[in-house]
């Protein structure tokens, strides 16, 4: 039985503008997520699919429209960016671990000093997610020396020791060697299955096919297509998507 | 540069066989010579103090004022310039002397030689400072601001343990030849009276009248004080790489 509270979307995006000087990023962008909702969102480089996840948690700023997370308006305020951002995690095509620390100590970190857990909880913690990552035996090296597909593990693992409801993904494999791509994107798949709300931006399309609920093409700020996977793949109503699809499906 | 140091010790031993050069006055053998080197050497202790607290206080002095200059409200940023290239245009021993001599009648707190010396070295260097924490921290990337706001750390917290770890490895040999600059710069600090190396040298020469033996003694001085910092700087550069290694 569903509550009220489940029924408040986890996103919900109307008329949202962004501009970088002269250049619009997002133009009227309209788009709800719902609770344990998995989105895709692909489109050309330029499109507009980063600015998008990083508006959510405020790594970018809106000029209009709004934007709601679980309920709460994210305006200019401090206390309505903070409360999204301990609710939303976030994973960067860069990973950005911080590479002075330990596998751990980068774990650890967020929970111990944004969410005042003791260093015995944080680790017991980290080390629960590192397992789920499936790497816990690299709990104390540090970031360089593991590979480009442990490094992305251990940022999901990281996003996910401050026990989100929500996890927005930025083109999480596209800095990846194709051999560690996969092991990532299981990672991935595990989360999606454990009823985890999603938003990714990922070229990856077996991925997509696999775990979301929906699709989103983006194209210059706008979306262009907003569809259930199967309309998306097999009956995409815009030329641009059918295009981009063409060729990001031909080999 | 070894070429330069061969030529340099061949003159200089050429000259204490003719009778220009009176080591007598530093001869560790004799009676008077020991204890005009251990006159000289008194300086030292002095010298160490006065830099190392100077340089204390002016990397914290730096930091603070560096920060604002990272700021998005111009307000602050513009605090940092002003700070920076007003201090910057101040001669060290200009501002040692007004310090000295003239901060007591403005405050009407009489200030001793030491703490003066600190005070003037500390505020010399802190735009320095200033202008390499800024630099240090700029260059670490924005990914890394990024992943702190994305785990919800404050920006304190976000200094303290993600971006200043990083920069300070970064900026480590900028503050080594700060560190050197300072011990350097310590001497002016005789002109109003501090005893250290350089004043315990003029006050020897007064008496005794032998600059060239006793100035060349204080080049040593400080030679081999700025040898062993450059090498302890270096020291802990490789000890820092070293950790990001393993």
């Amino acid at each position: 039985m569903q509550n009220a509270a489940d029924l408040t979307p986890a996103i919900e995006i109307s008329g949202l503008n962004t501009f970088f000087g002269d250049f619009q990023a997002l133009a009227d962008v309209n788009l709800r997520v719902a609770k344990g909702e998995k989105m895709v969102v692909c489109g050309p480089s330029g499109s507009g699919k980063s600015t998008l996840i990083r508006c959510i948690n405020r790594l970018e700023t809106h000029q209009s429209g709004t934007l709601k997370v679980d309920g709460v308006t994210l305006d200019d305020g401090r206390a309505a960016r903070d409360a999204i951002r301990s609710n939303v995690g976030m994973v960067f095509q860069q990973f950005n671990l911080f590479p002075h620390l330990s596998v751990l100590d980068n774990l650890t970190l967020g929970p111990r000093r944004a969410r005042g857990m003791t260093s015995e909880d944080a680790t017991s913690l980290a080390m629960h997610y590192l397992e789920r990552v499936r790497i816990p035996e690299q709990a104390d090296k540090f970031p360089r020396q593991l590979s480009g597909g442990q490094q992305q593990r251990v940022a999901i693992a990281r996003s996910l020791c401050m026990e989100p409801q929500i996890m927005l993904f930025d083109e999480p494999t596209s800095a990846l060697d194709p051999e560690m791509i996969s092991e990532v994107l299981d990672v991935m798949v595990e989360l999606a299955e454990s009823g985890m709300t999603m938003v990714c931006v990922t070229h990856e399309m077996g991925f997509a096919r696999k775990v979301a609920d929906t699709m989103v093409f983006m194209d210059h700020g706008r979306v262009v297509e907003h569809a259930p996977p199967d309309t998306f793949f097999n009956n995409p109503a815009s030329e641009r998507c059918r295009d981009f699809l063409n060729q990001i499906l031909s080999h | 540069m070894r070429l330069a140091f061969v030529v340099l010790a061949v003159s200089l031993l050429a000259g204490c066989a003719s009778d220009n050069w009176g080591w007598y006055v530093v001869d560790p053998t004799t009676t008077s010579g020991a204890s005009n080197l251990k006159f000289l050497l008194s300086g030292l202790g002095n010298t160490v103090l006065l830099t190392v607290t100077a340089i204390s206080i002016s990397v914290v002095v730096g930091l603070l004022v560096a920060l604002p200059g990272l700021s998005q409200r111009a307000g602050l940023r513009r605090f940092n310039r002003v700070y920076v290239e007003l201090v910057r245009a101040v001669p060290i021993l200009v501002l040692i002397l007004w310090v000295y001599y003239g901060l007591p009648q403005v405050t009407g707190l009489s200030i001793n030689v030491f703490w003066a010396g600190v005070i003037a070295l500390a505020l010399s260097d802190s735009a320095f400072q200033a202008e390499i924490f800024r630099a240090g921290i700029q260059s670490i990337s924005r990914g890394q601001y990024e992943a702190a706001q994305s785990i919800s750390l404050n920006y304190r917290d976000t200094m303290r343990y993600i971006i200043l770890p990083q920069a300070i490895k970064r900026i480590l040999p900028a503050l080594g030849n700060q560190l050197v600059y300072m011990l350097k710069m310590s001497s002016l600090v005789s002109v109003i009276g501090m005893q250290e190396l350089t004043r315990k040298a003029n006050e020897l020469v007064v008496s005794e009248y032998r600059p060239l033996e006793i100035y060349t003694v204080l080049v040593l001085e400080y030679l081999v004080l700025i040898l062993l910092v450059s090498a302890g700087v270096r020291w802990l550069e490789r000890r820092l790489q070293a950790d990001e290694r393993n």
